[in-house]
């Protein structure tokens, strides 16, 4: 009966997305609606012909639901590669402006791969780490098999749904022009209804667990959906202009609409890239270290503190703007307290490994989350120091925040992902153990090298600039013209791009270590203690 | 009084002082005699159920039969 219904629905969508090709009014809405219309078609007949077949039923509640996490993995080594390629490209892009070929002008020139770039390391390679290892980690302590069944898959699916219309949207012109949020008002709707999937599925899981207590890793998985969700919903309150194209305007308006772009994009990093990458570290790490979390008392603290502060600071965006004083003075100071909670933090993830340093030695994938552990506190250090209004006056709109980004996003985010697909790749898969320790050795060298290449040039570079741009000789008129701080920072910006080839060779040799594991590393041996269910 | 006067004020003093004492509620009650058995316990979570999910009980429903894949 339910295949009937979501025939109607398919056909209903393959019929209004087929006008919307006819009618559209710009190319990315039209490109988008061939895309949908060809997928909904495609689910149509894949339906169809499994319609009025019999129902094959099989009891899974004696196992884990595993099958989606590792189509997860495999997504977020893809995307991680795509979007660290599209970096490095555009770095050498800003390097050397003649890769902005004259072919593709409108296409692929910075402007239009730079958001391509952002998206798809955040929301593509972060997103898709995220939600595998959420649904990993809330299986493995509620002690219960996902809830809602083929929702997980959905899930998977519609948010990768929601990566290829938003790339394709912003190759084509197809943005709102927010920091973050690009993405126009119909991919927005859509990624709302597979992030409430993605909050039933989990939820659920936690409702239906077996273990009394919540699993700290799981508070911060929580907060960060929970969050994303206010965010991305009171962001995007949009009036298309018409059904069928892209356009659309905003409700807010002026000040209101930068605070809450900030109030977003802020908490875009506190939420997204840092609660829900602290929900990966309180289960990985203890889990690879194999011993517990240094302190339960101070995790639940840190949780606390870490959502109390984090949605405040959003306005230190916006030193020196039309916003008031206040408002920036309120965002600096919470900036500036959010350091403590964030130390707290990461001392809790570093002695999570006390009277176990040796593994520090023998286990390179130890060391890598030991790192990002590392990056998280120096750049949570950074970046309560840059919100002080007197240092933002000199690091604002300079490159210093793209390389604090990054030594928050590459070391931080992207060492903890490195970790956390080493660790699940060979238990996902049954492997006795990966397919080569060398590889990940030579992984982490790489990438921390590419870092500290990247975020080392990025401070020279963006002092450099701020510095220029407000030099002023004796009669009070600028020294520099901005054609003078691009030609001076042009070594710096051949170093950057350096590092990020360094990262993204060590992300190659990651997938092909991934990959070699699955294909040859010995198989692992059934464990007696399990019962396997006779099907 | 208009309204952002009024929501201003309301934040300043009241929410102000509730969102203080919940999270000084907090810390109280991570200090709480006897935490620190249980905390000890909920941090070892991650070491059981590796593997496979806690067996049914009684009056547990099995889990949704039809699935795509396990």
């Amino acid at each position: 009966m339910s295949n009937y219904i979501k025939l109607i629905v398919l056909g209903l969508i393959v019929v209004f997305a087929a006008i919307g090709t006819n009618y559209a009014r710009d190319l990315a809405y039209q490109v988008h609606a061939i895309l949908v219309m060809l997928i909904a078609g495609g689910l149509f007949i894949w339906t169809l012909r499994n319609t009025d077949e019999p129902d094959i039923l099989v009891d899974h509640s004696a196992e884990y639901m595993d099958g989606v996490i590792r189509y997860g993995v495999i997504a977020t080594a893809f995307w991680g590669v795509i979007g660290f390629i599209a970096g490095t490209f555009i770095a050498f892009q800003l390097a050397f402006p003649a890769l902005n070929f004259e072919w593709a002008q409108g296409y692929l020139n910075f402007g239009r791969l730079r958001p391509l770039h952002t998206s798809a390391v955040i929301f593509a390679f972060g997103g898709n780490a995220l939600i595998a290892t959420s649904f990993y980690v809330v299986q493995r302590t509620s002690a219960a098999r996902l809830w809602g069944g083929n929702l997980a898959w959905f899930v998977f699916w519609g948010y990768q749904l929601f990566i290829v219309l938003a790339a394709t949207g912003y190759v084509l012109g197809g943005t709102q022009s927010k920091e973050y949020a690009e993405p126009e008002w119909y991919v927005d709707l859509w990624l709302t209804i597979v992030w409430v999937a993605y909050l039933a599925v989990f939820l659920g899981t936690v409702i239906k667990r077996k273990e009394p207590h919540i699993y700290v890793a799981n508070w911060f998985y929580l907060a960060f959906i929970v969050t994303v969700a206010m965010l991305h919903v009171v962001n995007n309150l949009t009036i298309p202009v018409s059904i069928w194209g892209s356009k659309s305007v905003i409700v807010w308006s002026g000040v209101q609409d930068a605070m809450i772009q900030w109030w977003y994009g802020h908490n875009a990093v506190g939420f997204f890239l840092t609660a829900g990458f602290l929900g990966m570290m309180y289960y990985f790490i203890p889990k690879q270290a194999e011993r517990p979390v240094f302190s339960y008392k101070l995790s639940i603290i840190h949780f606390w503190a870490l959502i109390f502060l984090y949605i405040w600071a959003g306005p230190h965006h916006l030193h020196y703007t039309a916003l008031p004083d206040w408002a920036s003075t309120l965002g600096m100071v919470f900036s500036v307290v959010l350091w403590m909670p964030s130390w707290g933090g990461m001392i809790n993830g570093l002695m999570t490994l006390s009277g176990a340093w040796d593994k520090l030695r023998t286990d390179p994938i130890i060391r890598m989350m030991v790192i990002s552990v590392g990056f998280y506190g120096m750049s949570t250090f950074e970046g309560p120091m840059m919100s002080i209004r007197a240092v933002n006056s000199l690091s604002h709109y300079t490159d210093w925040t793209i390389g604090h980004v990054h030594s928050g996003a590459l070391g931080w985010n992207g060492m903890i992902t490195f970790g956390a697909l080493y660790y699940l790749v060979p238990v996902l898969w049954k492997r006795e153990r990966l397919y080569s320790l060398q590889m990940v050795s030579w992984h982490f060298w790489l990438a921390t090298i590419g870092i500290v290449l990247y975020a080392a040039s990025m401070w020279v570079t963006g002092i450099m600039e701020g510095l220029m741009w407000r030099e002023v000789d004796a009669n009070g008129f600028l020294v520099n013209s901005f054609a003078d701080t691009v030609a001076a920072k042009f070594p710096m910006y051949v170093v950057r791009a350096l590092g990020g080839v360094m990262f993204v060779a060590g992300a190659v040799i990651m997938c092909y270590n991934l990959w070699m594991t699955v294909r040859k590393a010995p198989a692992k041996e059934a464990s007696l203690s399990v019962a396997v269910p006779a099907e | 009084m208009e309204e952002y006067t009024l929501l201003r004020q309301f934040a300043d003093s009241w929410m102000l002082l509730l969102l203080f004492a919940f999270f000084v509620g907090i810390v109280i009650w991570v200090f709480r005699p006897g935490a620190s058995k249980e905390y000890k316990d909920t941090a070892n979570i991650p070491f059981r159920h590796a593997d496979a999910p806690a067996p049914l009980q009684g009056d547990d429903k099995p889990a949704t039969p039809k699935e795509a894949r396990p």
